[in-house]
């Protein structure tokens, strides 16, 4: 090829590779970039820090759940983020779920069980939006898969709430958030210092309880990451060997080749 | 098929098989010992070994997360929360599924580029490549109603923007729609054709691919030189020379697909895929995946309803004309200095045409959209008949075994 | 036609184990590729889940049956009254297609534990609610072919090979079990 056609398709290349890197994993839309921050989950060894997770349910526990389901995580997921079974049974009945109908066919309650999911805080959309002044708080299982950037968006939007800015109108009801889309949120600040009272003895700031949430959350989005990345090793290592023997047996077979 | 004595086996067990059921002697024909193929094919001749094993990756898959998915609206997106879940390396099907669908389209798309490189589509092998078509059509029908199946919100709005298309076709195109949505909207009726649709394609594709492969060994693959294969010298077998050879292809292909799966499931996914289909707000920037996105771009770069449509078909229709749009004398672009260039710049413009597919379509992005459609059409309707006219082709050489030719002569070889 | 595969000479043996390297790491990659595809089969984890289930007994009164849904399967639970109870410990094992003690049935002999499903074809047998068959050995009876089980859940006459399966279960408190 000539030195153009050469330079013409490095530049089809390095075209397609910047406009997937940079155009097709988002959804548009969006607001600002949010900071990006090192997470433990990150990277290719990455894993899910299991003090964080427990106090990040706790966030979530009492700060969140009041309004915002988690639908897809059963109790019995809460063994993978360190607890016991014991514990996670009694994780379990800090919460009522739907029972059998009683003999009158009438709804009953009971506290859940390890083999229940997390039960919704409403019992439908509209009693979510009556009691939240017309919104409606999404569930938060796959939050951070569900937002532009992820995780880093979740963190910046928790501790994102600051006064708006002296020219911009915020709508009655309405909060400033520098990193939700179009900047005003119906959800007040969730989190203030000192909001929660971690076990572990962790000060309980807002970076720290937002911190902490966001990881609880990314494992309930992903709860697979960590099997996910450790079979991902064995299988990128055995597939790098397995390519390399057959490039040796390509080359052992075409060398008897008589050109 | 292949004609020609078949094989002598020693093994007995093969043999009685063989004699009932050909079999064996068929595989040889085909990707065996028996299959006499141009010596100097390089990397770019492996695409369609990926290919197919994109397409069993697919089908097996496919067939396993069936067994758990539930193509109803209400289930939907919960039943492939449970297979993420739940179910015993249930991720795992799940993401080889949506990483594999990419690469079975950056492996044909590349497949697609050789051919109009190499100039794979000339006679006789016009009919091959209008087979290959048909397959581009069908992989692009299966992944769209594949796509509709998590039933979240890019799902329900590609489905919503697409089947939309059928209702600018005049006079039957909004009883076409409402007969394509099994209602007046995109619902689970929509949804539940889809997923028996999406079942039943590949298997027409591994059909239409067998089809394919039948039509190349009628005259054996073509080559980077361009020049037909004349004598024994020319060829070599099919095994172990290119099994081995595009093995290693197929494990870089897989590494690649082993990265995604693994590190970066999600990198070539939309987050508005990760909320339930909600038929009451429309998601910001309603995108395909990554690729559809040049033939997103075409059709919405037309002001017209029914031009978009007619647009957006034609950008796909015109490559069956490939075969005759084109009327160089000479098959390869290696000796084929002019169009190289033309060759080249059609790709820029397609991943350009791509970009303007994600963007949405105002201010700049959508004028270089409609002057990337308009040089799209240019490079078939205008560059392929012209070039090949007034091109001057470097001089051929004598034969696939003598690339370097004797001083001198031009060669006048025609494509055969 | 091109001659075929290279000829085994100088350098053969380490052609030949490499060639067999590549082709059994292919192969044994390829087999350990298919375990995901069948693990997939397996019960997934919320049926798992649902492995154990806790039965209240304190509601339960003597005399009185009740079935309760485990692993989707039919249990029948039995507040046997004393006679019932003398009834299965009083028959002889030489009367019995398939011979089996009453103590063995049982954890505690006023709860009778059985999956409720015929052994013969797997109906349901009858004999839970008020006013269905007892069969003629006063236990349940199932209508489909007409095996009659004992108080102790145990085949008596008809086509039904063995007795009522004792499923595993324990005795969490004197009112609750659980079972599997």
């Amino acid at each position: 090829m000539t030195k153009f056609t050469n330079v013409l398709s490095a530049a089809a290349v390095s075209l397609a590779l910047a406009t997937g890197l940079g155009g097709t994993a988002q959804a548009a839309g969006g607001g600002p970039q949010p900071p990006m921050h090192e997470w433990s989950f990150n990277g290719l060894f990455g894993t899910f820090d299991r003090s964080a997770l427990q106090r990040g349910y706790r966030v979530y526990k009492e700060v969140c759940a009041a309004c915002h389901g988690l639908k897809y995580i059963a109790f019995r997921n809460l063994v993978d983020i360190g607890f016991t079974e014991a514990e996670a049974k009694a994780l379990a009945e800090e919460f009522e779920v739907a029972g059998d109908p009683d003999e009158f066919g009438d709804p009953t309650t009971r506290t859940a069980k390890l083999s229940d999911t997390f039960p919704d805080p409403f019992p439908n959309p509209q009693a979510a939006r009556a009691a939240n002044g017309g919104a409606l708080p999404p569930d938060l299982t796959l939050m951070t898969k569900a937002r532009e950037y992820g995780p880093d968006y979740l963190r910046g939007l928790l501790i994102g709430y600051t006064d708006a800015p002296a020219d911009f109108e915020l709508a009655p009801g309405m909060n400033y958030n520098a990193y939700f889309s179009g900047h005003q949120i119906a959800m007040a600040p969730p989190l203030s210092d000192d909001l929660v009272e971690y076990g572990d003895g962790t000060e309980a700031t807002v970076e720290q309880m937002a911190e902490d949430v966001t990881t609880f959350l990314h494992w309930a989005a992903n709860p697979e990451l960590e099997r996910r990345h450790q079979l991902g090793f064995q299988v990128m290592i055995f597939l790098i060997l397995l390519t390399g023997l057959f490039w040796v047996v390509k080359q052992r077979v075409w060398r008897k080749l008589d050109h | 098929m292949a004609g020609g004595p078949s094989r002598e086996y020693n093994n007995r067990l093969i043999r009685w098989v063989e004699y009932r059921l050909p079999i064996f002697s068929a595989v040889e024909a085909t990707i065996g010992r028996d299959m006499p193929t141009p010596k100097n094919l390089n990397y770019w001749w492996s695409l369609g070994s990926v290919l197919f094993l994109a397409l069993i990756i697919q089908i097996a898959t496919g067939i396993f997360l069936a067994m758990h998915y539930v193509p109803n609206g209400a289930m939907a997106f919960d039943s492939v929360e449970q297979i993420m879940r739940n179910v015993n390396y249930g991720w795992l099907l799940r993401y080889v599924h949506s990483n594999s669908a990419s690469l079975f389209f950056a492996a044909v798309y590349i497949h697609i580029l050789r051919g109009m490189y190499y100039g794979s589509y000339k006679a006789p092998r016009e009919l091959l490549w209008i087979i290959g078509v048909v397959i581009l059509v069908l992989m692009m029908a299966t992944a769209f109603m594949g796509y509709v199946l998590p039933w979240g919100q890019m799902s329900f709005w590609a489905a919503t923007v697409i089947t939309n298309l059928f209702s600018a076709i005049p006079w039957v195109g909004e009883s076409l729609t409402t007969w394509l949505w099994g209602g007046f909207a995109v619902d689970s009726p929509t949804l539940q054709r889809f997923f028996s649709l999406h079942y039943l394609l590949p298997f027409v594709i591994l059909g239409v691919s067998l089809m394919h492969v039948w039509a190349l060994h009628v005259h054996g693959s073509s080559n980077p030189v361009g020049i037909s294969a004349r004598s024994k010298q020319d060829t070599i077998p099919y095994h172990p020379y290119y099994t081995s050879k595009y093995m290693s292809v197929i494990g870089i292909a897989l590494i690649i697909l082993a990265f995604l799966v693994f590190y970066e499931p999600n990198f070539l996914a939309h987050a508005d895929q990760f909320k339930p289909a909600d038929p009451l707000q429309t998601p910001p920037n309603i995108v395909p995946e990554w690729y559809f996105l040049p033939f997103y771009a075409i059709l919405r770069s037309i002001p017209d309803k029914l031009g978009g449509v007619i647009m957006f078909g034609g950008s796909i229709a015109i490559l069956f004309l490939v075969p005759w749009l084109d009327t160089s004398r000479v098959r390869s672009a290696r000796f084929r200095p002019t169009y190289r260039y033309f060759f080249w710049i059609f790709v820029l413009n397609v991943i350009l045409l791509g970009w303007v597919g994600a963007q949405p379509p105002e201010g700049a992005a959508l004028v270089i959209g409609r002057l990337a459609t308009a040089y799209y059409f240019a490079h078939f309707l205008i560059v392929l008949p012209f070039v090949g006219w007034f091109e001057r082709p470097r001089p051929l050489p004598e034969s696939i075994s003598k690339p370097v030719l004797k001083s001198g002569t031009p060669a006048a070889e025609a494509a055969e | 036609m091109a001659t075929t595969a290279p000829d085994t000479g100088e350098g053969g043996t380490r052609r030949d184990f490499i060639f067999v390297a590549a082709t059994s790491a292919a192969a044994v990659g390829a087999g350990l590729a298919v375990w995901p595809f069948v693990n997939s089969m397996n019960p997934s984890k919320d049926v798992l889940a649902e492995a154990t289930l806790e039965v209240d007994l304190s509601p339960i009164e003597e005399g009185q049956r009740i079935t309760v849904l485990w692993r989707k399967k039919p249990v029948f639970v039995d507040h046997r009254a004393p006679d019932k109870i003398a009834e299965a410990q009083n028959t002889a094992l030489s009367d019995l297609k398939d011979p089996q003690a009453d103590a063995d049935r049982v954890q505690r002999p006023e709860w009778l534990v059985m999956i409720g499903i015929c052994t013969h074809l797997g109906c349901i047998p009858q004999g839970q609610r008020v006013g269905e068959r007892l069969g003629d050995f006063g236990g349940w009876f199932c209508p489909c072919h007409g095996s009659h089980y004992d108080t102790s859940g145990r085949i008596r006459k008809g086509p039904a090979p063995t007795n009522l399966e004792v499923p595993p279960y324990s005795f969490v408190n004197d009112t609750t079990i659980q079972l599997g």
